[in-house]
């Protein structure tokens, strides 16, 4: 360990004390004289004590440096190869504008209003269909994993509906649905339920066998057993599925949006790339482009980031990496 | 070398008044379809006395691991009948598996709802146990955070958490070092004196045998039957280096040797 750890962050303060915990218990269990019993009590916390490992925390200097720097030094190399290919003249500055035209014509849409109104629509289409995708994927999911016919009969088709690009599900929607919401959350559907299921299958499939035994000879049989133990076992496989689902909602929404766009539906992120793209608009397609990776990026960030990570680090599959 | 000479010692008179805890009456069991039938267990019969302790000892392939699968009700025999008359009987694994999405007190708590107790009560009684494994105050321990030897514990008292009259357990200690095995030989010994349960212990190691039980019961292998029966009675608690239990561990490790050489194949 370097020198930078002596700095206990105050994350760590709770687990260091652990041994320390220990070591006072014995000490008031054996109040007074030594009996054999007292010595064995004494013993056990002394071992607890050496075993037990003590995590210290990063401390967040260090987090900055390792975790914020790099990806930060990439996005300013990228834009100054950008920079040079623009001031290089190699594309017309119509065809290729520069980061800051893209910057620009993203501040119009802010001037104009329309930037959040555009992001929420898809946005909340996006949440909403992965919601959606939740309930039917998580039913679906335990199914296949858990009833041998089932998993035989639509098991490989699960699998196989994921290597299906969204893209293509959009004619078929649009003949049924019209130019309609139902067309695009169908779309959504199709693309987010799959990659849900199959997450859930696996984490189910990952499972340790002993945790099953152990379930059943402490009473959880039937459906107690799929919510006492199945379930929460299989939850580290079941986020990340729930994670690829989120993805796949996304780019099924975009793909939805960009050809099944009409004046009714509103106008979302799919729409304005296209809108843009009809005035041959290159900062406004680039600028809506980066607006639709900032969401993805940002629900990633937010929301399963944490999630995962909270769930990994309460089970011990988080060591700090360093 | 001379021809093992199976001494049966007079089978458990004590304790006939009340009814065993564990009955296994004539129990054999086969892996396999008939014609590639595979005997595991054969024959076996074995009673326990309600608070008795008793440990199979037996070598690979004795099928010991299959018969407390039996008695614990995960798999049943294909002759002769299991008995457990206060119902459920507790299962305790070389594995903790305790559940590491929960924290230890939670594991506890989580035996307790499932035994049926009402929510008010699981606190107080995950508190109690815990103190009776000597881990007071780590109700809010992470399973990942506990070391070999105190995750044992918690599983010891999650598995005294279900209330059953029977403790089973296979080869609890197997994967701890000798040391912390030591602490948890004196552990067991104990709870077992306040608790009163049953316990039919599954081990290889001889001298954890003697050192723990009351009883030894050493099955051969490949199919497992019950070769030979010990009662020891060395007062508790004993040393697992002491002299008593040396010899005596000698004395069976032969008869386990001799059991073991029956498998050459000439």
């Amino acid at each position: 360990m370097s020198s930078t750890d002596t700095t206990t962050a105050t994350t760590a303060a709770t687990d260091a004390e652990a041994p320390v915990d220990a070591a006072v218990d014995s000490v008031k269990a054996a109040p007074a004289g030594v009996s054999t019993s007292d010595e064995a009590a004494d013993l056990g916390a002394g071992l607890d004590a050496l075993e037990t490992e003590t995590v210290e925390g990063t401390p967040l200097r260090r987090v900055l440096l390792s975790k914020a720097l790099p990806p930060l030094i990439a996005v300013v190399l990228v834009l100054l190869l950008w920079q040079g290919a623009y001031a290089a003249h190699l594309k017309r500055p119509d065809l290729l504008p520069s980061p800051l035209d893209v910057w620009n014509s993203l501040y119009d849409q802010w001037l104009q209003g329309t930037i959040l109104g555009t992001i929420w629509t898809s946005l909340s289409r996006g949440a909403l269909g992965f919601l959606a995708s939740v309930v039917i994927g998580t039913p679906i999911g335990l199914l296949v994993a858990k009833v041998k016919p089932v998993r035989a009969a639509i098991g490989p088709i699960l699998s196989g509906l994921q290597s299906i690009p969204s893209v293509a599900w959009v004619p078929a929607a649009v003949i049924w649905f019209g130019l309609s919401n139902a067309t695009i959350y169908a779309v959504v559907l199709l693309g987010a339920v799959p990659s849900i299921a199959n997450g859930l299958v696996a984490g189910v499939d990952q499972v340790q066998p002993l945790y099953l035994r152990a379930g059943r000879t402490l009473g959880a049989t039937g459906l107690r057993g799929v919510w006492f133990v199945l379930l929460p076992a299989a939850l580290p496989g079941y986020l990340a599925g729930l994670k690829q689902g989120w993805a796949f909602a996304w780019r099924s929404l975009m793909a939805a949006e960009l050809i099944a766009s009409s004046p009714a539906l509103g106008l979302g992120l799919g729409q304005s790339l296209e809108n843009a793209r009809e005035v041959q608009d290159m900062p406004g397609v680039l600028s809506t482009i980066l607006l639709i990776l900032l969401v993805g990026i940002g629900i990633e960030l937010l929301i399963f980031a944490p999630l995962e990570r909270r769930v990994l680090r309460s089970r011990g599959l988080l060591v700090a990496r360093r | 070398m001379a021809p093992v000479v199976t001494e049966q010692l007079p089978t458990s008179p004590a304790l006939a008044t009340e009814p065993p805890a564990v009955t296994l009456d004539h129990v054999s069991k086969t892996f396999g379809r008939s014609g590639h039938a595979h005997p595991v267990l054969d024959d076996i019969s074995l009673n326990v006395a309600p608070g008795e302790f008793v440990c199979l000892l037996g070598a690979s392939g004795c099928g010991k691991s299959t018969l407390l699968n039996l008695v614990a009700g995960l798999d049943r025999p294909t002759s002769g009948s299991i008995e457990v008359p206060g119902g459920r009987a507790a299962l305790m694994f070389q594995e903790h598996a305790l559940f590491p999405w929960l924290t230890a007190g939670q594991n506890i708590e989580l035996a307790l709802r499932l035994r049926g107790l009402p929510r008010g009560e699981r606190r107080a009684e995950a508190e109690r146990l815990l103190t009776l494994v000597r881990l007071t105050g780590s109700h809010k321990k992470r399973v990942h955070e506990l070391s070999g030897g105190m995750r044992q514990r918690v599983a010891l008292a999650r598995a005294l958490a279900q209330d059953a009259n029977v403790l089973l357990m296979d080869e609890p200690f197997a994967a701890l070092d000798a040391i912390t095995r030591d602490v948890l030989h004196e552990e067991l010994t104990r709870i077992w004196a306040e608790t009163n349960v049953s316990v039919l212990f599954v081990t290889h190691n001889v001298r954890e045998a003697v050192r723990l039980a009351q009883r030894v019961v050493l099955l051969s292998s490949r199919p497992g039957r019950i070769a030979s029966e010990w009662r020891i009675d060395l007062p508790q608690p004993r040393r697992i280096e002491s002299a008593g239990v040396a010899d005596l561990s000698v004395e069976i490790t032969d008869q386990l040797r001799g059991e073991i050489r029956r498998h050459v194949q000439h």
